[in-house]
């Protein structure tokens, strides 16, 4: 069972390498990658199931025991991740199907989607930081290349910016790595957490936290967020799709691991500054998403709101909180894809993109108008949609904590989520259609399917929150006690 | 000559970020190079400049020099060529089309 542990990664490179070789045949490459997917996704939900009973896996590469070679590691949390991540990467695959084009399909679409799910999920899985970064670099290179394609001169000009600041970022992750290193003499997650907590974390081990949390941040949109509008608003629809669901919860899940495993101790300094960047995030994420007149803009800032929202829950740090915090994850990636799926779907049938210019779209699109007000209704966290019980853990977690200012600027930030998007609903979708309904463009199938899986899948984890539970308390409690983690790895 | 390393490191950050605030797209690509080596000889003076023996138990007895930041900057190495490899063809793409390579005129206006 522990070898299957490597699937996530592994399956996805082979596949993507084959896939490169058959770059003519776009029917199979789509059934190839279909199957893939599929194929990950069931067994990642194995691996989750199989966590439950038998505890946190791990495998050894090499078999070198821990502390000296790489490992991966699976407990609830980041399994959680890797199963929402490979289902949602499934949906959007069949939404690309149906709309990406021959161009980009031509030109390794697939391949650098398969790249991009196997650096996500080797990050969610590993337990070593210098593989962490491996990881990561996988998964930005695929998102460069993902980001670039097309060659539109507005798509060029941002995905240089994104490039710079990621390979920047990159750099500053190195430099946290080398003071890491130098000071705890070792990179494996469990090993540094146990050293950390033997030497107590002084100044300069709470300096590399800062140092790892301003790279971070810069991955996940923590309040260093100025590259993120634009570098999100130019590649095609399905990739903006997944860039909005994965790469910044990336960033989310290796903050959230660092800072309750590998530095948890200092949380006066640490916790405080996240907790002030989170508010910052949230206000100037409501500003942009206010001041927005385009969908694009508005829907790129509602992904700075749920990132703030979320690390909220880890600044505050109490178990139902971090439960909150996993719940509001897994949320939030399905919400955020299906969001940017429908924003880009609105603009290919409308030709537009400003919010006053379209309107009257439901009556030509019924159903299309009825999903996008259920997705509006669960970012704003409206019971018994998915984003409710997130919502109303992290807000119970800033009670008992007594963080009353995050928690007045969380739940204000819930309804600026819901203004906004109202705003769009009421002047897109309702009012006078400009469109006959014989002239309308026809929504392709395999949207409509993307669209239903999407949004059935937000009901479920939201009405299913009860049987989800048990994961995610098992999730939260692992944070919780690092202890459980380190010695799953440094003991047997 | 740790002292010595940390100060060629502060040179060489220096040139660097000086390269990455210019506006012209070359010499910002050629800053993040030379902030990559830079990091890359960090790690190596962070993990201890050498000590001891090469790290074989057939060879000697020991003290060996731990051999893993050498495999760190290996690593890292092969990471900054691709991406670096990556941002050049991007940039020149990017001049291409746009017809400029000053960041400046790169900026794009947010409503257009």
């Amino acid at each position: 069972m522990n070898n299957l542990l490597v699937v996530p990664l592994i399956i996805p490179i082979i596949t993507a390498v084959l896939l490169v070789f058959l770059r003519e045949q776009i029917m199979l490459q789509r059934i190839i990658s279909f199957i893939t997917m599929i194929f990950i996704s069931i067994i990642s939900f194995l691996l989750l199931n199989f966590v439950q009973t038998d505890g946190i896996i791990r495998l050894d590469f090499g078999g070198w025991i821990p502390p000296f070679g790489i490992l991966f590691v699976a407990d609830s949390f980041s399994l959680l991740l890797v199963l929402t991540a490979n289902v949602l990467t499934t949906i959007c695959l069949l939404y690309a199907f149906s709309t990406i084009g021959e161009r980009h399909e031509k030109m390794f679409f697939y391949p650098f989607v398969l790249f991009l799910i196997a650096g996500v999920n080797g990050s969610f899985l590993t337990g070593d930081v210098f593989n962490l970064f491996v990881c990561f670099e996988v998964m930005l290179l695929a998102s460069y290349v993902l980001v670039a394609l097309g060659g539109k001169k507005r798509q060029l000009r941002e995905s240089l910016k994104y490039v710079i600041i990621n390979v920047v970022a990159s750099w500053m992750f190195l430099i946290a790595l080398a003071f890491l290193y130098g000071t705890v003499k070792t990179l494996n997650m469990a090993h540094i957490a146990q050293r950390v907590a033997e030497v107590g974390q002084d100044p300069v081990l709470t300096t590399v936290a800062i140092l790892f949390l301003i790279v971070f941040s810069l991955k996940a949109g923590l309040l260093l967020f100025f590259w993120l509008p634009g570098s999100y608003s130019v590649p095609p629809t399905v990739v903006q799709a997944l860039f909005a669901a994965l790469l910044t919860k990336v960033g989310i899940y290796a903050l959230i691991r660092t800072f309750t495993l590998m530095f948890p101790l200092n949380q006066d300094v640490t916790h405080t500054i996240i907790g002030v960047m989170a508010g910052i995030t949230l206000i100037a994420g409501c500003m942009g998403a206010l001041s927005g007149r385009d969908i694009y803009t508005i829907a790129t800032y509602n992904v700075i709101i749920g990132v703030g929202f979320i690390l909220i829950g880890l600044a505050v740090g109490t178990e139902s909180a971090l439960t909150g915090a996993i719940y509001y994850l897994i949320h939030d990636m399905l919400a955020k894809a299906l969001l940017f799926l429908l924003v880009g779907m609105m603009f290919y049938v409308s030709g537009e993109s400003v919010v006053k210019k379209m309107s009257g779209l439901i009556q030509n699109y019924p159903l299309f108008g009825w999903i996008y007000f259920l997705v509006m209704l669960a970012l704003a966290g409206i019971p018994p949609l998915s984003g409710f019980m997130g919502k109303v853990l992290i807000g119970q977690g800033a009670i008992e904590n007594g963080s009353y200012v995050l928690l007045a600027i969380g739940f204000a930030s819930s309804i600026i989520v819901l203004y906004s998007l109202l705003r769009i609903f009421l002047a897109s979708f309702y009012g006078e259609t400009t469109i006959s309904y014989e002239d309308r463009k026809p929504i392709p199938r395999g949207a409509y399917v993307a669209f239903v899986l999407l949004a059935l899948s937000i009901v479920c984890v939201g009405v299913g929150a009860e049987s989800l539970a048990i994961y995610v308390k098992d999730a939260a409690k692992t944070l919780m006690n690092p202890s459980i983690y380190i010695d799953a790895i440094l003991k047997g | 000559m740790e002292s010595l390393m940390m100060i060629l490191i502060g040179v060489l950050v220096t040139v660097g970020t000086y390269l990455v605030l210019s506006r012209n797209l070359i010499r910002v690509i050629l800053g993040t190079a030379v902030l990559s080596h830079a990091v890359h000889l960090l790690i190596l003076t962070m993990g201890g400049l050498k000590k001891g023996a090469v790290p074989l138990l057939s060879q000697s007895e020991g003290p060996f020099t731990d051999a893993l930041p050498q495999a760190l900057i290996l690593t890292a190495i092969v990471i900054s060529f691709a991406t670096t490899a990556f941002l050049l063809v991007l940039a020149y793409r990017t001049y291409k089309t746009n017809g400029s390579d000053d960041l400046q005129e790169l900026r794009g206006m947010s409503d257009e």
